[in-house]
């Protein structure tokens, strides 16, 4: 079998017998890029030379006797995470010279864990975006697909995992941007609770709701590459003060008695292809033991506005420090203060950005905050108990990730309502702070669709051991997009 | 014309917090460095990086809200004010908003007059002070100073329950006093560590309303406030007299040109915007530490000036001005210590006189006393035992103060022991007795005013040295026709 379509275990047991260096693996990697990121535009930056010197570093760390589970495995890392010297554009002309002059925690403890990064995935402008286009190096395209998008924003991500260019890359989830991508392009996305990865270093999009989690083949991949990056930060006041498990250890563990709970509201409006998807994947979860039943959350249909308040009241704040001044894009010779910023600005955010700056400081203004902002606040309490009170009846929920698989590139990019619905099963969770994975289950006129699981806080161990074993019963992630296996 | 007319006013005082980093940051907070060399990747607000709240500003906060009798809000909450400004990198500023961790409280002013009036103390907040912009030595440019910002700041919002400019200053002065004991401040006016706005309004006296306030931003010293309000109420009385409204607005003193001047009206304020930080929690606090703070309270300017009166019999306005700052009366104490508490009254004198003005010519603190506690009551033990007069010790404290000698050296080495012989005092009186003979005349003929003038003669005689209360007693004998 290829280097490139082992597992992460596969190829650490490879590494540790010898069969191939960290330098060499890595290489290989790198060629892959070379000759498909072409097409698929999925990274932004290619970190070849620093990925070798890092992975002879491995490999020496290796022969001095040390170990680890991602000791010299390869990785891309969003665009969003600052990393030392190596351009960090989160997707924006804002950030095209930005050089971060530190690491975020979620890269530092992959260094320290040994894994190489290989470069930097290509995302939808901060974050903002469901299918990749508003990024300012242009869209990515679906290994599936190539006239499709790959989904949103972790699209680079999602991409060069199906492509099958890293092992693992990095994401980043705000209202469904690791999982919905990683459904469109059939690979395994699982953002964790809120607070349990730091977001120190994270270029923030909204605070309350970001956190960084990862794309991989399988969920035992996932759960290897989130045991490295999961844990306390001091330097995020946000980060959970509890020891992060070890997600592998009960990753067989039988799913008898276990009670999945189909999420009633994203049930009956399935287009019927999509329903009969969801309702196999229930039937094989049901043969490995698992008990289905169905439970409402009359609240969850409000999740796409009250997300479309939340989410850009936090962004137009979080935004503003781009400002000319001291990093970033500047405008050629601003008049004065008001001019560096508005040109500054003006130029170096894409209309998506603005679109949500604009409405974010619209619903924190005199006059509106209450209206929105704080019934938003009202809502996501809302659903939030809702989201507690399912967790008193099952283990887990169950549902589609998307509504569709993959669409065409340009098909909804002037439509952002219609764009905005695409996140409808998956911005609860990141309302409620909850746990959720994206996993494939089946195809759409030869597009690959998503199950997603959303388990209560901290329930990551629990979500990685459902996918697991559904994926020890079922195909699904491991097959390859045409051309990339 | 000003009696018609009632001043109301409250201040918003911004005590800076003396920890040694900043409120979201490891990075140092001491003053005066050169330019953005105090200024870490939070503080420059880089892509990616998060506040984490200094645990030592939240303590200080809590002593405060003690100290002026405030209920400790057990969950207060961090929140954005958002506006650009080239000095506030993130593009807003982190403060507390609706919910602040110190809740009503109040501190007691003395005005001249004696009477005392409570100044109640609406809320004091936490929250980070903004970077500094550099215009000197800049052609066609503004520089940014970041090492202030991120600083910590406790603004301390008063009730409009001043009444006058005087009021004013002394409430000011009272929470300066108040934040240095605290050790929480080091209450520096000239760097900006202590500084307040005003709100300043007039109304007829009687009127139920307020009239329309404006706020004067940024007085950095207890004359510029004093100042600053005066002329505020004036203009506006004469405003309002000459048929004219006031309007709501933001003015800046000019302290060069004493005059206040208009900088933004309420229509151009910013809309700040204000939401909770979602990258601090909600700060909560628990009893337990509340108490521990409690029981770490050092003894509180109010306190020690009635111990004082207590204690050693002092005089309101006596124990008021040693315990203006802990230093004074540690200082004060001290002597008192060597003196005895029998003394406590003279050594009150000492301090508040020769020290004082010794310290106010040379502009010094009094830690800085170029004579220490010990020496100074070493000079009042001899004013005591009668070894020198108190007025000979003036000069021997002069000395002391230069030379840096204990008292006795010094009156060794000047012969200034007092002569308490009584037989070469009479000597002396005799000599001058018999030098003025037309003074003796007129002084036996009823001009009892020329007592004085045989005291000074005597003195100078004496070199300044024989005890007062002897000569007094010889002379009178004498001079009655003895």
């Amino acid at each position: 079998m290829s280097w490139h379509a082992r597992s992460i275990a596969e190829l650490a047991a490879a590494l540790e017998r010898g069969e191939i260096s960290s330098v060499a693996l890595t290489r290989h990697f790198l060629d892959r890029i070379s000759g498909l990121n072409g097409a698929l535009n999925a990274l932004i930056t290619v970190t070849a030379d620093q990925a070798l010197a890092a992975a002879a570093v491995a490999d020496r760390r290796r022969a001095a006797g040390e170990r680890g589970p991602l000791l010299g495995i390869p990785l891309i890392h969003k665009d969003i995470f600052c990393t030392d010297g190596v351009r960090t554009s989160c997707g924006s002309r804002m950030l095209d010279n930005f050089v971060a002059p530190y690491d975020a925690t979620v890269v530092a403890r992959l260094k320290a864990a040994g894994a190489v990064m290989l470069g930097k995935a290509n995302m939808d402008e901060f974050a903002m975006g469901s299918s990749n286009e508003t990024s300012f190096y242009g869209p990515v395209r679906n290994p599936w697909d190539l006239d499709k998008v790959p989904g949103g924003s972790s699209g680079g991500s999602a991409a060069a995992v199906a492509a099958r260019l890293a092992p693992f890359s990095t994401g980043t989830d705000t209202g469904g941007s690791i999982r919905q991508p990683a459904a469109l392009c059939g690979v395994t996305g699982i953002k964790p609770t809120y607070g349990r990865v730091s977001r120190y270093g994270m270029i923030a999009f909204a605070s309350s709701l970001d956190q960084a989690g990862v794309l991989a083949r399988s969920a035992a991949d996932a759960a290897v590459a989130l045991g490295a990056i999961a844990g306390f930060d001091p330097r995020d006041s946000t980060s959970v003060d509890a020891p992060a498990t070890d997600y592998t250890a009960a990753l067989d563990a039988p799913l008898r008695g276990l009670r999945l709970g189909l999420v009633k509201e994203f049930s009956e409006s399935l287009e019927p292809r999509n329903g009969a998807l969801i309702a196999a994947t229930l039937d094989a979860f049901r043969a490995l033991g698992a008990e289905t039943t169905t439970v409402s959350l009359p609240s969850l249909p409000l999740s796409v506005p009250t997300y479309y308040v939340v989410a850009p009241a936090e962004c137009s704040s979080n935004l503003s420090r781009f400002d000319g001044v001291r990093f970033g894009y500047r405008c050629a010779d601003p008049r004065d203060l008001r001019d560096l910023y508005e040109r500054s600005r003006g130029e170096g955010f894409g209309a998506e950005v603005k679109r949500r700056i604009m409405t974010g400081t619209y619903v924190l203004s005199a006059g509106y905050f209450d209206a929105y902002y704080l019934k938003a606040q009202q809502v996501r309490q809302l659903i939030a108990g809702e989201f507690r009170a399912a967790f008193q009846q099952v283990d887990l929920l169950i549902g589609p990730t998307t509504p569709t698989p993959a669409f065409g590139i340009g098909a909804k990019i002037d439509d952002p309502v219609t764009m905005y619905l695409n996140d409808i099963y998956t911005i609860g969770a990141n309302l409620a702070g909850l746990p959720a994975i994206s996993a494939p289950c089946g195809f759409v006129d030869g597009l690959p669709m998503g199950v997603q699981l959303i388990g209560p806080h901290f329930a990551e161990g629990r979500l990685l051991n459902a996918v697991h074993r559904y994926q020890t019963a079922t195909d699904w992630h491991v097959r390859a997009a045409p051309g990339y296996a | 014309m000003m009696k018609d007319w009632e001043v109301v006013i409250g201040l918003e005082i911004h005590a800076q917090l003396a920890t040694r980093s900043k409120i979201f940051s490891g990075a140092a907070t001491a003053y005066g460095a050169p330019p953005n060399t105090q200024a870490c990747l939070v503080d420059l607000a880089y892509p990616g990086v998060l506040p984490v709240l200094n645990a030592e500003a939240v303590r200080m906060a809590v002593k405060f809200g003690l100290a002026i009798g405030a209920q400790i809000a057990e969950r207060s909450i961090f929140a954005r004010k958002n506006y650009f400004y080239p000095d506030l990198p993130k593009g807003y500023q982190i403060s507390q908003y609706e919910q602040p961790i110190v809740g009503r409280g109040a501190l007691e002013i003395v005005l001249d007059d004696g009477a005392t009036r409570r100044i109640g103390i609406t809320r004091a907040h936490l929250e980070e002070d903004a970077g500094k912009s550099l215009h000197e030595g800049l052609a066609n440019a503004t520089g940014i100073d970041l090492n202030r910002a991120g600083t910590p700041l406790l603004e301390i919002v008063s009730e409009p329950d001043m009444r006058s400019a005087k009021e004013a200053v002394a409430y000011m002065k009272k929470v300066h006093t108040l934040v240095r004991y605290l050790e929480i401040c080091d209450g520096n006016m000239q760097e900006g560590s202590f500084r307040c706005d005003a709100n300043v309004s007039v109304r007829p006296r009687g009127a139920a309303k307020f009239g329309t306030r404006a706020e004067i931003k940024n007085l950095n010293s207890f004359r510029f406030v004093e100042k600053a309000i005066q002329h505020e109420v004036a203009r506006q009385i004469e405003l309002i007299e000459s048929g004219g409204t006031v309007v709501q607005e933001t003015r800046l003193y000019d302290s060069d040109r004493d005059e206040t001047r208009s900088m933004r009206s309420k229509e151009e304020a910013n809309d700040y915007r204000y939401f909770p930080d979602p990258d601090l929690l909600p700060l909560a606090i628990e009893r337990a530490f509340i108490e521990a703070v409690r029981a770490s309270l050092p003894e509180l300017p109010d306190q020690k000036a009635a111990r004082f009166v207590s204690e050693y019999q002092l005089s309101g306005y006596d124990a008021g001005v040693l315990s203006a700052s802990r230093e004074t009366g540690a200082y004060f104490e001290a002597v008192v210590g060597r003196v005895g508490a029998a003394h406590a009254k003279l050594a009150a004198n000492w301090v508040m006189g020769e020290l004082s003005s010794a310290l106010n010519r040379e502009n010094l603190e009094i830690d800085a006393a170029r004579i220490d506690p010990q020496r100074l009551g070493g000079l009042l033990e001899r004013v005591i035992d009668g070894t020198i007069s108190g007025k000979l010790a003036k000069d021997v404290f002069e000395a002391m103060w230069t030379e840096g000698r204990d008292a006795d050296a010094v009156i060794e080495a000047k012969g200034l022991r007092q002569i308490t012989d009584a037989g070469a005092i009479a000597k002396a009186i005799d000599e001058v007795i018999a030098a003025n003979p037309k003074q003796l005349a007129d002084y036996r003929a009823g001009k009892d005013k020329l007592f004085g003038f045989f005291v000074g003669q005597v003195m100078k005689a004496t070199g300044g040295k024989a005890n007062p209360a002897q000569l007094n007693d010889l002379l009178k004998a004498k001079l009655g026709g003895g």
